[in-house]
């Protein structure tokens, strides 16, 4: 009688792996450990405030709209920790806390749960909340603390760039993160360290990443006068990094074809390019990435793989 | 229910023209940036409708089928020139607010639509009740988006400061703050099942509304063409 197993039948997929959403979620916080640890650091009690409060009232809120709308709670899968923290640390530093936490709330629950929840949202949250600050308070989402006891003005090393073409930013400084900017965004080596953890454990590919920064590099070359310290600069220098790693690759608003997911790093290339060069303010990569979200259905539908097969056949 | 007033009962509550037929989005998006903008939206509206509504009813019979779109246009576009003019004379502040909105009453979908829908089958005093109906129905629905919009975004209300500065969250009473507040209002409305024609019971409601205007057009179309197909 052993053959009777021989006849299970199941429904694809058949190979199966030990990955969960939570495990992917996990890896992702744990990857941007080193660079909040920095910018808590660096800048102190209310950082770290900031980003405790805005993961619990990220977390608190998904769980208050699904035990009012009767939903199953999703708290354990880690997402809502992840869109908190990204929010956190697309913060400025000294910004009252009220504000990312109001943000929080926006994210979770305008913008994911409104869509279905998790996997179901074409934006990406915490970006959107972002947006959604950047918009509302302008003023309290754009001042940046100086770092330290110096004196310097409190514009980002972008915004240092965008009022002087021939401003030069010290590519050390920008590589530690010794520059102002948002609690997360500033330490280029911890958030590469982050980056090549996830690329390590496989949880992102750095096919979008890689693509985007090279985009944006080879742009700003182009179009910024042929300066090669410039472009240097302007990729070290803003949100790039942080959004190219672990924003444009978030699974759910990113193409899932192979040749989709360079389409989508190309136009966000191209985009954050434009918005930083010719736009009205210095950074663009947020703006960039939630814009290239909407067009992530067209991108996966016009990019479907052909079946195996199928190649050579006209359709 | 007295026929007259169920039409303003039917324009304000169940056929609203901003919550439930989704009328008219255009002004309803750009001009309640503020509670009073809002106000002066829909009064002007009002004004033009009950009285576009009287004058197409009074010449349904003069005005010839294939004509009847010029027709209407020559009559709303007189009306609102005259509310315009009205308004630039005695209210100038709400007229330069209101800017270019005011001449855009003219391709109003709600004006067109209840001419189209409402006074070219019926007697003019009811179809001027179904104006003053629709208009107040807009006006309500402009002055709550409004007075929520200019509340959240700039912490007052027809003028009045209620929430200090550093607290205003000034998406609200730009652009996507009006969808926002629109989309909330409408959910909250399906969700309490307030009454409207298309929270009713009924197997078969009169007035159904997917939300898909090409298909109810093609449908509509359809119908008034059937029968000069059969003539062919």
């Amino acid at each position: 009688m052993e053959n009777t197993k021989l006849l299970n039948l199941s429904a694809n997929p058949h190979i199966r792996d030990n990955i969960t959403t939570s495990s992917i979620m996990r890896d992702v916080v744990i990857a941007m450990i080193p660079t909040t640890i920095y910018g808590v650091l660096q800048w102190g009690l209310n950082a770290a405030l900031v980003v405790i409060f805005t993961i619990a009232f990220a977390v608190l809120s998904e769980y208050v709209y699904e035990k009012a709308m009767k939903l199953p709670i999703t708290i354990g899968d880690w997402s809502a920790a992840v869109t908190g923290l990204i929010l956190a640390l697309n913060c400025p530093p000294d910004i009252p806390v009220w504000i990312p936490c109001l943000g929080a709330v926006f994210a979770i629950i305008v913008i994911k749960q409104l869509y279905g929840g998790l996997g179901h949202n074409w934006m990406n949250p915490a970006l959107g909340a972002r947006c959604f600050l950047l918009i509302s308070f302008a003023g309290k989402m754009t001042s940046f603390t100086p770092v330290g006891a110096d004196t310097f003005s409190g514009a980002t090393a972008l915004a240092v760039l965008k009022a002087d073409h021939g401003a030069t930013v010290s590519l050390v400084d920008e590589f530690i993160g010794r520059i102002p900017g948002t609690i997360g965004e500033v330490s280029k080596i911890c958030l590469l360290i982050g980056a090549a953890y996830l690329i390590i454990r496989k949880v992102i590919s750095p096919k979008i990443p890689c693509v985007y920064i090279a985009t944006v590099a080879v742009f700003t070359f182009l179009f910024g006068g042929f300066n090669l310290m410039f472009t240097l600069e302007e990729i070290l220098g803003g949100g790039l990094i942080f959004g190219a790693f672990f924003m444009a690759t978030d699974y759910v608003t990113s193409p899932i074809t192979p040749n989709g997911q360079i389409v989508f790093a190309i136009i966000l290339g191209i985009l954050t390019g434009l918005f930083r060069l010719f736009g009205g303010s210095a950074e663009g990569v947020s703006y960039a990435i939630i814009l290239t979200n909407i067009l992530v259905p067209a991108i996966n539908s016009v990019t479907i793989p052909k079946a195996f097969g199928k190649e050579g056949s006209k359709s | 229910m007295n026929k007259y007033v169920e039409r303003i009962y039917n324009g304000i509550i169940k056929e609203n023209p901003t919550f439930v037929i989704m009328l008219g989005m255009c002004p309803t998006l750009a001009t309640t940036t503020s509670a009073i903008n809002a106000i002066g939206m829909g009064l002007s509206t009002t004004a033009v409708l009950v009285f576009s509504n009287l004058l197409i009813s009074a010449l349904r019979h003069v005005i010839p089928d294939r004509m009847r779109l010029p027709g209407e246009i020559v009559v709303v576009a007189s009306l609102v020139t005259i509310v315009q003019m009205l308004i630039q004379a005695y209210v100038p502040s709400i007229y330069s607010a209101l800017g270019i909105y005011i001449p855009l009453i003219v391709v109003n979908c709600i004006i067109l639509g209840r001419a189209e829908a409402y006074a070219l089958f019926n007697p003019p005093l009811l179809s001027f009740c179904d104006g003053l109906g629709m208009g107040l129905g807009f006006t309500f629905a402009l002055t709550v988006l409004g007075s929520i919009r200019e509340l959240l975004g700039a912490g007052s209300i027809f003028g009045f400061q209620f929430i200090p500065e550093a607290y205003h969250i000034s998406i609200m009473v730009l652009a996507p703050g009006a969808f926002l507040v629109l989309a909330v209002l409408t959910a909250i409305q399906n969700k309490l099942k307030l009454p409207s024609a298309t929270n009713g019971d009924a197997e078969n409601p009169e007035f159904v509304c997917s939300g898909n205007c090409m298909g109810c057009f093609a449908e509509s179309e359809e119908k008034a063409q059937a029968p000069v197909k059969k003539e062919a």
